[in-house]
């Protein structure tokens, strides 16, 4: 029995999957053009002047955001599931919710991160008022990483499936609304100019909860789906 | 306590305790879902403000707080399935959730309709009204989860683990919506402040209450054997029940 220690674990496993994705960038790429061209929609459906389009700017990014996190969803433990590397990776010596928080950053690291950074752009698109910016951005920081963990629970219960598309927001979608409730409230907030900062401590506690306690829910859900 | 309970982790034993249980449930939830909705729909008061469309409430409430109090036991039920793997538990989650969902439906249901002549619509984007709707989906994810395996087994352990996290979600999801709502909307809308209710209308409200948690029972136990006998359909137990019944009919 060699000793491999919980860091190694982790940054093995996002060494690999990292490598695995930049081999399929389409993957990667696909969202965050959905993400666009849905932005895109909006201008055209409710008309271009900036006093509509700003004011709902900040929510369409934010349902966009949680819409395309469904889309790449699927392959966060998809093909693992299909090649076996799942049942391999239950069987580790460390406990398996450390996997499931390595397959956590590594999701977020290519699908939340290149969101967040994306994001100036959407907002330039959907005329949002400066003051916003750096508010909007903050929230989707902190937000994106519930966004996978959530994510992550909701593939690893569905991925033994091989249709979870739609099954997959149903059971989803629902545990999103308070992220959205408090990251809109913060970006109304900033572009009113009324303090942000209670939204943004309670979006940090989600966040930290939420990585906290999702790792587990997924260790157990993985192991209902490999048997 | 454990040597007790033993014995119901195997189905057999399970349908027999519930055939026994079934009976007196139905019975007593008949009995005082009638007394209580003719007394509260027929005889209680009227409201001085509300006249006659309060009594809506003796339906709304009860369906409301057990709609909740399902989740609770479905949550609970999951928990016990997922430590102890006990499968009367896993059967118990699908038996559970249909019945929680229509408990929700009906409250929303009944509060809509509630809402027209008191508020003057049909659906206004108050923080309860909101959360059970959120409720009702949750209810819903976790039955189309144990509906899309096949292997039902599989299916139960899913959408446990789902309703395990959804009962954390509650909270945090209740006092999101909650401030959403008072951030947003302050006193705009008339928010119907509950009187302290006067007796006469009262107790036909408990009744009402003890009918809904008896009938809840009753829904239950009945929902939980119909599916251990699903499941245990290739048992000679099972087989045996069912060509007996056959018989008698």
């Amino acid at each position: 029995m060699n000793n491999v220690t919980t860091w190694q674990v982790i940054s093995t496993i996002i060494a690999r999957d990292w490598r695995v994705a930049m081999r399929r960038r389409s993957d990667i790429l696909n969202p965050l053009l959905f993400v666009l061209m849905v932005v895109t929609l909006f201008p055209l459906a409710v008309g271009p002047g900036p006093d509509v389009l700003g004011r709902i700017a900040a929510g369409v990014i934010w349902v966009v955001a949680l819409l395309s996190s469904l889309l790449g969803s699927e392959r966060l433990f998809r093909d693992d599931y299909l090649d076996g590397t799942l049942e391999q990776l239950v069987l580790l010596p460390t406990p398996l919710a450390v996997t499931a928080l390595a397959k956590i950053i590594i999701h977020w690291l290519l699908s939340g991160l290149p969101l967040v950074i994306l994001t100036p752009v959407c907002a330039l698109l959907l005329k949002l008022p400066m003051d916003g910016w750096a508010t909007l951005m903050l929230t989707l920081l902190l937000g994106t990483p519930i966004l996978s963990a959530l994510t992550a629970i909701g593939a690893a219960l569905t991925v033994s499936l091989g249709r979870g598309g739609a099954l997959l927001s149903l059971l989803l979608l629902p545990l999103f609304i308070p992220l959205i409730i408090f990251a809109s409230a913060a970006v109304e907030g900033a572009l009113v100019g009324a303090p942000i900062l209670g939204q943004v401590l309670l979006l940090a506690g989600l966040m930290v909860l939420t990585l906290t306690l999702a790792p587990l829910a997924v260790a157990a859900a993985i192991r209902v789906s490999v048997n | 306590m454990w040597r007790w309970l033993h014995p119901y982790a195997k189905g057999e034993a399970t349908y027999r305790l519930l055939g026994h249980w079934l009976p007196w449930l139905a019975i007593s939830a008949a009995l005082s879902l009638l007394v209580g909705i003719v007394w509260g729909l027929a005889f209680a008061p009227p409201d001085y403000q509300q006249g006659d469309s309060y009594r809506i409430i003796y339906i709304h409430v009860p369906a409301a707080i057990f709609s909740m109090g399902a989740y609770t036991g479905m949550a609970i039920t999951a928990l016990i399935a997922l430590v102890w793997q006990i499968r009367t538990a896993e059967w118990a989650i699908a038996a559970i959730a249909p019945v929680g969902a229509v408990l929700t439906a009906v409250s929303l249901f009944t509060g809509a309709v509630w809402g027209k002549p008191m508020w003057g619509t049909w659906w206004e984007w108050d923080a309860r009204l909101t959360s059970q709707l959120i409720l009702l989906f949750l209810y819903l994810g976790v039955l189309a989860l144990y509906y899309a395996f096949d292997d039902k087994r599989t299916g139960a352990k899913a959408a446990g683990i789902l309703a395990l996290v959804g009962v954390v979600n509650v909270p945090i999801i209740h006092y999101s919506v909650y401030w959403w709502n008072t951030l947003h909307q302050g006193a705009t809308i008339t928010k119907f402040e509950k009187p302290s209710m006067a007796t006469s209308m009262l107790i036909p409200l408990l009744i009402c209450l003890l009918g809904f948690a008896l009938f809840t029972a009753a829904m239950i136990c009945w929902r939980l054997r119909h599916e251990i006998l699903r499941q245990e359909l290739h048992r000679p137990w099972v087989q045996q029940e069912l060509i007996g019944q056959e018989k008698l009919n």
